[in-house]
């Protein structure tokens, strides 16, 4: 299903993730999931926030360069295969390409995991996972 | 050694009445030739028959870098293109570079001049001259050439670049005076190390090393690494290329050759002409130009003149080395840099704001030859995807490239790194400060 992802651009500094979790922390806004891609000068940090609106307002009133995106999420199976099948071939045999994902576990589902994903086509890919 | 003793050794008051009579036949050129003098005369009241002492030269305007630009390419020039043998350029303030055409005479003097300079820090003829300027549109290059070959000594016009090369022809051709940038000198110096060489255990004896701005620690700096003595040169494109003035071997200031250029002191704000002793900006008309005669040219350039007699004996006025700029320009590997260019950059880019730090590295020798940008991240050009914030890396790295004529580092920082301030924004820190 669709999701809103919050990213963040920071100085690949001490203290600049560090300097982005406390701004959220201070607003009482806690994270579902997180990724960060870097170079060697900055990363991006992708967010799930229960309110991303609130989340990206907090962070853009700290003075950070962020936006919102679109981007799909995607129930696996915790079991040997289970994100070949459930997410990367449906979406390979689909022509889709992947950009980027990461994932995340509830600690309360032991049965399932999810993960977070962007991909050249949000409305193609979306209806290829629902269809499964 | 003293090439031309006749000039170099001029008493002043035969010297000034040399110039006071090139000053004349030059500003008649003008006057007549160029329709951009004529009308800043006319603006100003003055015609050349005004001109009767070398006091006098306060009556005429100034002639600016906008001026250049404004003109550009042809429109200061005062001889028919047939008669222009060669167009050299360099940087403007906003992308339109600065034009400079020669006649054959210019070609000539200018070469005379050089092989004059050469001759001043301690080339002869007997030398073999390695030559690390750029050759092209620079006019480091061939003008160091044409004057190395007039003077008579043996030219390997090796250009900027290749070092590993440059170094394996200075042991095997015996090279024994190095002209370049003194940023390069030390990249030579690192470049022989790690190949195992030394060069003070080489031929080389005497360097000439000028075209951007250097400091008293970094010539100790080079002296000690290559073993040799680096003597100051000053010039411009706008008023001929390297060859302005240049150190003789007590280096203690470079002389100008005044009989080819006049040179004063102005107070930067009001324009008001200074006497000798006081710093201020360097303005320069040339006496012996052909085809783009300049006169009063403003360079920016924070000097002191000093006119006690030298001990080498010459009476040519000394200037200082330059101690800074009434403007915000940078020379980076010898290249003019504005911040303003950087600017017009990032302006063109969609989305990108112009906020923006040059970053310069004044302690670190071996680092003051790079010039790194940071770019403020803005919203607009904020992507959740590496691959397309890389690419804006590149493209702000192939389009600075272009325009500056330099390669620079970008990087990529969050709005909060490069502060706001009232007024004019700071655009040059150095990494000392940071």
């Amino acid at each position: 299903m669709r999701i809103k992802q919050v990213s963040v651009f920071v100085e690949n500094q001490p203290g600049r993730l560090e300097a982005t979790l406390e701004v959220l922390e201070g607003k009482g806004i806690s994270i579902r999931a997180l990724s960060v891609s870097d170079t060697a000068e900055f990363g991006i940090v992708r967010m799930i926030l229960p309110d991303a609106e609130l989340g990206l307002e907090a962070l853009r009133e700290a003075g950070f360069t962020v936006r919102m995106d679109w981007i799909l999420s995607a129930d696996i199976p915790n079991v040997p295969g289970g994100l070949l099948n459930s997410v990367v071939k449906p979406l390979a045999d689909a022509g889709i390409n992947l950009k980027y994902f990461y994932a995340y576990i509830e600690q309360s589902a032991e049965d399932k995991a999810m993960v977070l994903l962007k991909t050249d086509d949000l409305e193609k890919a979306e209806n290829v996972l629902k269809s499964l | 050694m003293i090439r031309d003793p006749e000039h170099e050794k001029m008493p002043r008051n035969n010297l000034e009445k040399l110039q006071l009579e090139r000053l004349q036949n030059q500003v008649s050129l003008v006057y007549e030739k160029v329709p951009f003098y004529r009308q800043a005369f006319r603006e100003k009241g003055v015609t050349p028959d005004d001109i009767q002492t070398l006091a006098d030269l306060t009556k005429l305007p100034f002639t600016s870098k906008l001026d250049f630009r404004d003109n550009y390419p042809f429109g200061l020039m005062a001889v028919p293109h047939e008669k222009v043998v060669r167009i050299h350029s360099s940087s403007g303030t906003t992308g339109k570079p600065i034009i400079a055409p020669y006649t054959q005479g210019d070609i000539d003097t200018w070469a005379e001049i050089m092989a004059r300079t050469l001759a001043a820090g301690g080339a002869t003829k007997d030398d073999v001259i390695q030559n690390a300027y750029g050759y092209g549109l620079f006019t480091g290059g061939l003008g160091f050439h044409y004057g190395a070959e007039r003077l008579g000594a043996t030219v390997i016009p090796t250009s900027g670049g290749n070092t590993k090369r440059q170094i394996l022809l200075l042991q095997d051709l015996e090279t024994t005076v190095i002209t370049c940038t003194p940023s390069y000198a030390l990249i030579l110096d690192e470049t022989a190390k790690d190949m195992g060489v030394d060069l003070r255990d080489t031929r080389l004896r005497l360097g000439f090393t000028g075209a951007e701005p250097w400091s008293e620690q970094m010539r100790s700096d080079i002296e000690e690494r290559l073993g040799i003595p680096a003597i100051n040169i000053y010039g411009l494109t706008e008023i001929i290329g390297p060859g302005v003035s240049v150190e003789c071997p007590h280096k203690c200031g470079m002389h100008i050759a005044e009989d080819h250029f006049l040179v004063e002191v102005i107070n930067p704000e009001t324009g008001e002409q200074l006497p000798y002793g006081e710093e201020g900006e360097l303005v320069i008309t040339t006496l012996t130009k052909e085809a783009q005669p300049v006169i009063r040219f403003r360079t920016r350039d924070i000097v002191g003149l000093n006119a006690e007699p030298c001990d080498c004996g010459r009476t040519l006025v000394r200037m200082s080395r330059v101690t800074g700029r009434s403007d915000d320009m940078l020379i980076v590997r010898g290249v003019n840099v504005f911040p303003s260019q950087i600017e017009s950059v990032l302006l063109a880019i969609e989305g990108v704001e112009p906020h923006y730090l040059i970053v310069v590295d004044r302690q670190h020798v071996f680092k003051s030859d790079e010039l790194e940008i940071w770019v403020e991240v803005s919203e607009e050009v904020f992507s959740d995807e590496m691959q397309k914030m890389e690419k804006l890396e590149q493209r702000l790295r192939s389009e600075m490239d272009s325009v500056l004529g330099i390669s620079a580092r970008i990087k990529l920082v969050e709005p909060k790194t490069i502060t706001r301030t009232e007024g004019k924004a700071k655009r040059v820190v150095d990494r000392s400060e940071l």
